[in-house]
């Protein structure tokens, strides 16, 4: 078993795919020769030096950047389904880092450069677009928020600021800047570096890259058991048998805790499922992305001319996907409120993510009191976004066995120490 | 839609009612550690599956029920 297991490896390690590029485009074009395999499939290895469970943007990040920055290839992405079947597929792949503590801002600054320059790097097109972040204030509070935010970012070299209803007239014109509603708009924090990108592009480019440098990706591999023997981690069971190991890495989102339990590692988490949806195709009209916290809604429209709406978590924790009468009603209702014109749009489709909320929504990353399991969990709305930049600082935590210091406020200690995060500016909407 | 079977009113809509999570025994503050509290705060079971929770029946009676919950399905039982 070990020989075969070996032999197929030996065999696929030495195949490259093939670079994209439009010369490779014009070659397929004319020849009909297919295209290979982005990723290949493999039979697990008896061990691995690093298992990360969870193969969505996060545990794929991790994985790619442990190859690409520390030379750590033996290495293995296992998820229970496809590859961003969770939460990497069903957000609403908003990208911004108009946040409110210097920390996050920081963080998040650093995801979007690595989100940017993405495309280029993973030689995928990941078809980030940059288009400019709106956060609209309908009450006094929220636009003192506004400018505490921009202060924030102009400080930590973030662009953004607070605009007026004429200058999002401008940005928008088909949003209902009147004073005659029922939240009238006072103004808004303008964001430009924020935009929209391919989300399953972004886990494809990941696992294509990480395929690449020699880690497997496995799908449909359900981690069933974690073995900790003295205090350390010694291996992993799955639905495919038993991998000896190190290191395991927690990138399970919404299922976090139940990954976590079976290491013996408790999580001050709680998973809400959190509903979005997206109408017919029409012309482009939005340039921007617009989100509205009063309204519980956010808006944008995609390459495609989609418009992809997301809302605040659903009021009771969940592991339920099924989308909700309620929800709909309630997000035309809001959307209609902000541009009544689209009054005559019909939604295609609604769908529902797992959230792992945490109780001061931030995420929970780095070490944890069992050897060698780490966690990079608790991302509740906002983990999309800092999928780069987590899997980077997970990598680095894991290599150097040192928590880097852009991480080190999202320790899971803090909730025994009592130094929560207070990253209200967290996601936009529903608190 | 999803019926909780409030003791008072029967079974209503859940958009009547208001989450307040899984039940968890509170310790008693007097000789409760920091840890204890500190779990009591913040750790929860999060369970795939059937658990017990409350429910405050906010546009109705106003009293808080206990229910059973699969949170899988969301299929609801009585305690």
């Amino acid at each position: 078993m070990t020989a075969l297991s070996d032999r197929v490896h030996l065999r696929n390690g030495h195949a490259r795919p093939s670079r994209y590029s439009a010369f490779a485009l014009l070659r397929h074009g004319v020849t009909g020769e297919s295209w290979p395999l982005a990723w290949r499939t493999h039979e697990p290895r008896h061990s691995y030096d690093v298992v990360v469970v969870g193969g969505g943007v996060h545990g794929l990040a991790t994985a790619y950047y442990l190859a690409r920055n520390h030379g750590i290839t033996n290495v293995a992405v296992v998820d229970k389904s496809y590859i961003g079947s969770g939460g990497s597929g069903r957000n609403t792949a908003i990208l911004r880092s108009n946040y409110l503590t210097p920390d996050g801002v920081r963080f998040y600054d650093r995801s979007l450069t690595l989100y940017q320059r993405l495309a280029a790097e993973l030689n995928y097109n990941v078809m980030f677009s940059r288009r400019g972040h709106l956060t609209l204030a309908h009450n006094d509070s929220s636009l003192r928020t506004m400018r505490w935010r921009a202060e924030v970012n102009k400080a930590c070299g973030v662009d953004s600021e607070v605009i007026g209803p004429d200058d999002i007239k401008t940005l928008v014109p088909f949003m209902d800047t009147s004073t005659q509603t029922r939240y009238p708009i006072l103004g808004a924090l303008y964001h430009p570096p924020g935009g929209i990108i391919r989300h399953d592009a972004v886990v494809w480019g990941y696992a294509r890259a990480a395929d690449a440098m020699g880690v497997h990706v496995h799908q449909d591999t359900e981690v069933t058991g974690i073995d900790v023997e003295g205090g350390r981690v010694t291996g992993v069971r799955t639905n495919r048998g038993s991998i000896a190991t190190n290191v395991v890495v927690n990138c399970a989102a919404g299922w976090a805790t139940l990954v976590s339990d079976l290491a013996g590692v408790r999580l001050p988490v709680q998973t809400f499922p959190l509903q979005a949806a997206v109408t017919e195709p029409v012309r482009p009209f939005l340039d921007t992305v617009v989100v509205s916290g009063t309204l519980h809604v956010y808006v944008s429209q995609t390459d495609r001319g989609e418009l992809v709406f997301g809302a605040s978590v659903d009021p009771f924790a969940s592991y339920s996907t099924r989308g909700s009468l309620e929800f709909v009603e309630g997000l035309a209702s809001h959307v209609l409120q902000l541009m009544p014109s689209l009054s005559p749009l019909r939604l295609l489709r609604q769908w529902a993510g797992l959230c792992d909320m945490t109780p001061d929504f931030a995420p929970i990353m780095g070490h944890t009191a069992v050897e060698g399991f780490l966690v990079d969990v608790g991302w509740g709305t906002y983990g999309f976004k800092a999928g780069p930049v987590a899997g980077e600082a997970m990598a680095e935590c894991i290599a150097t066995g040192r928590t880097p210091e852009l991480i080190s406020a999202f320790g899971l200690r803090r909730f025994a120490d009592g130094t929560l995060v207070g990253e209200k500016g967290a996601a936009a909407v529903g608190h | 839609m999803i019926l909780l079977p409030c003791p008072w009113c029967g079974s209503r809509d859940a958009g009547e009612f208001s989450y307040g999570g899984e039940l968890t025994p509170r310790p008693d503050p007097r000789t409760a550690t920091r840890e204890q509290w500190r779990d009591y705060l913040y750790l929860r079971d999060n369970v795939a599956g059937w658990t017990t929770e409350r429910w405050y029946h906010r546009m109705g009676c106003r009293r808080y029920l206990t229910v059973r919950r699969n949170t899988v399905t969301n299929e609801v039982t009585a305690p």
